[in-house]
């Protein structure tokens, strides 16, 4: 049986480790929010491996740079508006 | 299974270039990252450029940024990779490496979204650098120098701010203030909050300025101002006194002047007069200039428009900002101005150039959008019709086959060795591209000659001289002498005898020169007197050698005769032989510097042996060792080579040997005694290998004449002997003349030819076909010579193209020349750009023979041709061309308006395209692949097997049981092998009796496949989007079962225990595995030399070509892993990635050994290399042989 202070404990690290890692998940994540993280992991992969950057480019027939470009201007908000929410 | 993976020709792709002073101060350089590979570039004094050194770094290099610290000269290169690090490089000159200064970890490796890597920025007074992440983390690490001027670094100070996304990263030129970081940051936490969307629509761009605090060492955000969406790019304002410092935002359709405290200055870019209304221009790339009176900046559009950018300026106050056109060069993604007036352009796709600037955009009736004029700031901005380059002059291109679409390799020219055709390039740089292994040189001239020679040399006029001045031809029964100037003319009084064939001719150490004819030798002296020796009796010269000082002839009669240079310049009869049997060649060695007289001779003899012999006066002619060969010695080299770049005195004499058999054979002579070690052979080609010595690069070299030429040269402490791409000569020799220093002047049959050879250590050698749009599926028929290329291209309106005029003088344009004779010659920039929906699309019949499109079918109705393959049906006698193409096309998310299965003839003898008949299909036919008379063409989630009908395709059967999108077939007799797009390979099985294909086997793991290749029966390798290799495998007993089955697995996929676990009835083994870094988007199965290995050869996005060899002795693959396991340990990667979490990146390697990393034995120090060698139970010599022999393997 873990005791409160444990649970405390846990808790603090779990926070730690959201703050430090963007992404970290929680119990009551939403669904837009997992999905919204998801997708900007994906754009900056793209952006980070140049080849698939490369690849995109050819694909869609841009240039890199506006490619690169289009897909940062995408991680705004990857899925659109959230949804309303009631905390 | 175990694959030895070889990369054969690196990636032409150029990610990122800085420019500065690398290797020594004043130098001009640039170094490149090629994302896999780091190179340091080097215009040489005729503005060619030279690749200085090449490094694999095993890692991702995603930004690089020079930094020098104040005072010094030279530049170091800071590197931002995926390695979770900081890297500080610097190039060492002497050992021709980058050596690495620090290495300070920072987070986790990997391309991620929040571990800093993408952006790099430096304080341009070299005080501190900025290391950005997409999003939120930013580094600053303070850069100092310690008591012995050696660099230092500092702890990271943070910069961070969550849920900031960054789009550009700049260092601030602020004199000795504190210095100062610019980024274009994007906040997204209250859009993510706010349902309404009002923040979403209220978010805005903001640039923000981050001061170093060097007293008190911190970071601190100084200042942030929204700065317009439309901002994707940065760049510095030269400040501190050399001007208003600052810096320009470039933004989507304008660039504006910004500053603190200082009003916005906002100047429209000139638009393109063709583009449509919708479409904005932005600023991809641009390089700074900067002098003691001056400044500007070139900036690029996305379209390849220069910009010049200057601004009007008074005390820290821009009253303008200027923008002018200044020229069209292919889009970059970066450009580089160097202080020597050039302009290094690293293109996003195809070649990379060198130009000169022949003026500073000037001149008068060029656009010039101003910030202060009315059209400058407003929404109506200028236009302009984009032309030929005027203030550029192209000097030198480095080629790069980026991106490759597709290769098929085939041997449609009949030659020795298979072509590989290769789809390369992007819009206007599309080219079908073949290429052959090889050497590629070019042929500088051509002239015929009288008869048949048998032999060619050049002869400088004395030592010092830096040229050839005579080139002389030697035919059966008379010697022609050419004199080398401004002209080729003969000549008749050069004192050489004229009236007989030549066997050598040789410049002395004391500026005569000796000739050796059949019937004697001539020593022909500075002053034109003749001294002549005659062979005694009827006897003949047979082969004859000779260096500096020292002539060595052998006789018939088995006799051998010793000449040496005495002091007062007479040759002399030193020493007289008689052998024991007929002699087939002597060779002497070349005289070791400072020394009067070199102390080895090498004799072949008709029994296959090779002799050393001693020139020494105690003892001349004295045997010295001996060693049996394979076959008759029929022509020798010695070659001194040094076998490490890091000192160059390390060298080794070789003997080469070309064997009757074809075979070279190289070994070591032991300098002292004269002892033969370490053979090693290698099969040229059918004839006889003749031996020719030559310089390259200033060191020695060799050219071995068989049924092809081949070159010899040290490289990477490698001596490399490849294959020429050119036709066969029969004699050879080095030729060096003010155009070009290190030629080579041949015989082809009955004509001279001169030969430069370029860019030395490329694998291969390049034609190409220019192509109206990018190619995306080809088709070669062998029966016609033809090669059918179907491309197609999005966003652009079909058959309109950008063209101008080609720049006066013609032939130094970098772009494509249209070949038609119509309009002149116009230089093409590109399709006209239209809404994203229309496509531009055609299949090209390419004529072989001439590389020339011979006719051309164009795609109406917004249709684009996704896929072709030839294919023989039942009852027909010819191939018949199937194409697949779509209406309509969507890429995001992927859809269509139907598409048609087409089916061409070839008519006018394989010139041109008949349509047969047309047939609807329902998705995108993104596969073809002939099957038993059959096609299966892979229709989106679907395989259908189509019958040849009189009206159309009949579709005779179809398996719906894909998950996403069929993007590979292939078959082996029942078997099919299908590719997803998310979801690997499906092996199906077709059912003759039942007229069924049923999914038996499938992977378990999701993978993005991209391309892919049957090698047998069970056994598929592919390679996916995220740049993998693979191999799948059916289990033995799981392809037994199969085959066992009456219903050939059937039944179990049908009903059985199959379908309700959302799968096929068995799985695959992944039997290889292997991260490459870079997208493959074609496998081949080829054997790409006479009697060589099959080997996968797979080409990738980036431009690389490599080869997948399979190791067949368990030995080898122990040798191999085990030498692989040690160079980890004792050469981890340059950029700071460890080598194995990096081949392992998205699934853990397996069974593949990376070649590139065991080549680097090769540059490990000495003692390194005898501490590996040793625990391999091996000398150094011999696991470089291994190493060689295995890339001789190949090609």
């Amino acid at each position: 049986m873990a005791s409160t202070s444990d649970r405390l404990l846990v808790n603090s690290q779990l926070e730690h480790l959201q703050a430090r890692y963007v992404g970290t998940g929680h119990p009551d994540l939403h669904r837009y929010d997992w999905l919204s993280n998801i997708q900007r992991d994906t754009y900056a992969s793209l952006v980070g491996h140049h080849n698939m950057l490369q690849y995109v480019a050819l694909c869609e027939n841009e240039s890199v740079g506006r490619t690169k470009y289009k897909l940062l201007n995408k991680m705004f908000l990857p899925c659109g508006n959230p949804p309303e929410r009631e905390d | 299974m175990h694959l030895y993976n070889v990369t054969l020709q690196r990636g032409g792709n150029i990610q990122a270039a800085i420019y500065g002073s690398f290797s020594a101060p004043k130098t001009h350089e640039i170094v490149v990252s090629r994302t896999k590979v780091l190179e340091l570039l080097r215009p040489d004094a005729n503005g060619k450029l030279q690749t200085v050194a090449s490094t694999e770094v095993f890692g991702k290099v995603r930004s690089l940024c020079p930094f020098r610290l104040p005072g010094s000269g030279r530049d170091h290169i800071v590197v931002g990779s995926d390695s979770g690090r900081i890297v500080i490089l610097i190039f060492d000159a002497k050992t021709r490496r980058f050596k690495k200064v620090h290495q300070e970890t920072f987070g986790k490796t990997g391309c991620r979204r929040i571990v800093p890597g993408q952006y790099l920025a430096y304080d341009p007074k070299g005080r501190a650098v900025m290391i950005g992440a997409l999003e939120k983390q930013k580094l600053v690490y303070v850069l100092n120098r310690d008591s012995a001027a050696n660099l230092t670094i500092s702890s990271p100070l943070e910069a961070h701010k969550s849920r900031n996304i960054t789009f550009s990263i700049v260092g601030l030129d602020c004199g000795f203030e504190n210095p100062i970081f610019a980024a274009i940051e994007l906040d997204y936490s209250d859009a993510e909050q706010d349902h309404t969307g009002e923040a979403a629509r209220e978010a805005q761009k903001q640039l923000t300025y981050y001061e170093l605090d060097l007293g008190l060492n911190h970071v601190v955000r100084r200042w942030a101002e929204p700065c317009g969406n439309g901002a994707n790019l940065l760049i510095a304002v030269p400040g501190g006194g050399d001007g208003p410092g600052g810096v320009l935002v470039c933004s989507e359709n304008f660039v504006s002047y910004r500053h603190q405290g200082h009003r916005e200055v906002r100047c429209c870019l000139p638009r393109r007069s063709d583009l449509p209304s919708e479409r904005g221009t932005l600023i991809v790339s641009s390089a700074t200039h900067k002098q003691k009176s001056m400044f500007f900046f070139l900036a690029q559009s996305e379209y390849g428009d220069l910009y010049k950018i200057s601004l009007d300026w008074e005390n820290d106050t821009v009253k303008d900002v200027v923008v002018r056109y200044f020229d069209t060069i292919p889009t970059c993604s970066s450009v580089c101005v160097l202080k020597s007036g050039f302009l290094f352009a690293a293109s996003e796709c195809g070649d990379h150039a060198l130009y000169q600037f022949r003026g500073i955009g000037d001149g008068e009736g060029e656009v010039e959008a101003r910030a202060s004029a009315a059209s400058g700031g407003g929404a109506d901005p200028l236009t302009f019709a984009p032309r030929a380059p005027s203030n550029l002059a192209l000097v030198d291109r480095l080629e790069s086959l980026s991106p490759v679409c597709g290769l098929e390799c085939s041997n449609l020219y009949q030659e020795e060795t298979k072509q590989l055709f290769a789809l390369t390039g992007r819009g206007p740089s599309s080219q079908m591209r073949v290429l052959r292994p090889g050497q590629t040189v070019v042929e500088a001239a051509v002239s015929p000659l009288p008869g048949s020679p048998n032999g060619v040399w050049t002869i400088k006029e004395s030592k010092s001289q830096e040229h050839d001045s005579f080139i002389l031809v030697s035919f059966k029964n008379a010697s022609l002498v050419l004199s080398v100037g401004e002209t080729v003319e003969e000549v008749t009084d050069s004192g050489f005898q004229t009236n007989t064939s030549t066997l050598d001719v040789r410049l002395l150490a004391d500026d005569s020169i000796v000739q050796v004819v059949p019937g004697g030798l001539r020593h022909i002296l500075g002053d034109g007197r003749v001294n002549e020796w005659r062979c005694p009796g009827r006897k003949q010269i047979t082969s004859v050698s000779c260096n500096d000082r020292q002539v060595v002839a052998a006789l018939t009669g088995y006799e051998l005769v010793y000449f040496e240079l005495d002091e007062t310049g007479q040759l002399l009869e030193q020493e007289k032989k008689d052998m024991a049997g007929e002699i087939s060649s002597v060779c002497i060695a070349p005289v070791p510097e400072g020394k009067l007289r070199s102390k080895f001779l090498a004799i072949g003899g008709y029994d296959a042996t090779i002799r050393i012999l001693s020139l020494d006066p105690q003892d001349c002619l004295g045997p010295l060792a001996v060693q049996a060969v394979a076959a008759v010695p029929s022509s020798m080299l010695f070659v001194n080579v040094s076998t490490s770049d890091l000192d160059e005195e390390s060298g080794a004499l070789y003997l080469q040997a070309g064997l009757a058999n074809g075979i070279l054979l190289r070994t070591e002579i032991d300098a002292v005694t004269g002892q033969l070690s370490d053979t090693r052979t290698r099969f040229l080609g059918t004839r006889p290998p003749r031996m020719v010595g030559l310089r390259i690069q200033g060191k020695e070299a060799l050219l071995a004449l068989s049924s092809r030429p081949w070159v010899g040269h040290a490289s990477e402490g490698r001596f490399m002997v490849s294959p020429i791409s050119y036709e066969a000569l029969s004699y050879a020799s080095g030729f060096s003349s003010d155009q070009c220093p290190e030629a080579i002047v041949g015989v082809a049959g009955t004509s001279l030819r001169i030969l430069v050879p370029e860019h030395l250590g490329g694998a291969f050698n390049a034609t190409g076909c220019r192509l109206r749009y990018t190619p995306r599926a080809m088709a070669i028929s062998e029966d016609h010579k033809v090669v059918a290329v179907g491309q197609a291209d999005c966003g652009v309106v079909p058959n309109r193209f950008v063209t101008a005029a080609a720049a006066p003088g013609g032939e130094d344009d970098d772009m494509e020349v249209e070949g038609e004779p119509e309009g002149g010659r116009e230089v093409q920039l590109g399709a006209v750009r239209g809404p994203a929906d229309q496509w531009g699309s055609c299949i090209e019949v390419i004529d072989a023979a001439t590389l020339k499109v011979s006719s051309r079918v164009d795609m109406e109705d917004n249709f684009a041709v996704t896929s072709m393959s030839l294919a023989r049906f039942e009852g027909q006698e010819r191939d018949l061309l199937v194409v697949g193409c779509a209406r309509n096309v969507t890429l995001q998310p992927r859809g269509c308006d139907g598409g048609e299965v087409r089916v061409y003839s070839f008519a006018e003898g394989g010139k041109s395209l008949e349509l047969v008949h047309a047939t609807s299909v329902t998705d995108v036919p993104r596969c073809i692949e002939p099957f038993q008379g059959r096609v299966l063409v892979g229709v989106g989630k679907a395989l259908v097997l189509y019958e040849m009908g009189k009206k159309q395709l009949l579709k005779k059967s179809e398996c719906r049981k894909f998950p996403h999108f069929v993007v590979t077939v292939e078959t082996a007799g029942d078997r099919i092998y299908c590719g997803d797009a998310q979801e690997s390979f499906h092996f199906c099985r077709y059912r003759w009796e039942d007229n069924q294909i049923h999914v038996f086997a499938d992977d378990v793991i999701p993978r993005y496949v991209t391309a892919s290749v049957a090698l047998d029966y069970n056994t598929v390798v592919g390679g996916d989007k995220f740049g993998n290799i693979f191999v799948c495998r059916l289990p033995a007993d799981a392809s037994r079962e199969v085959e066992d089955d009456p219903t050939g697995g059937g039944l179990l996929a049908a009903g059985g225990n199959g379908a309700d676990r959302g799968g096929a009835p068995h799985k695959l083994d992944p039997a290889c595995s292997f991260h490459l870094g870079d997208t493959v988007t074609s496998v081949s199965r080829t054997t790409m030399q006479p009697g060589g290995k099959e080997v996968v050869l797979y080409v990738t996005v980036l431009g690389e070509i490599g080869a997948l060899v399979p190791l067949t002795s368990k030995e080898d693959a122990d040798f191999f892993s085990h030498l692989e396991m040690h160079l980890r340990q004792d050469n981890p990667p340059l950029c700071g990635r460890d080598h194995l979490s990096f081949r392992s990146s998205y699934n853990p390697v397996r069974n593949v050994i990376d070649g590139g990393l065991c080549e680097q034995f090769s540059q490990l120090p000495r003692e390194v290399q005898a501490r590996i060698a040793e625990e391999l139970d091996r000398t150094p010599g011999e696991v470089l042989k291994k190493l060689e022999d295995m890339r001789n393997k190949i090609m």
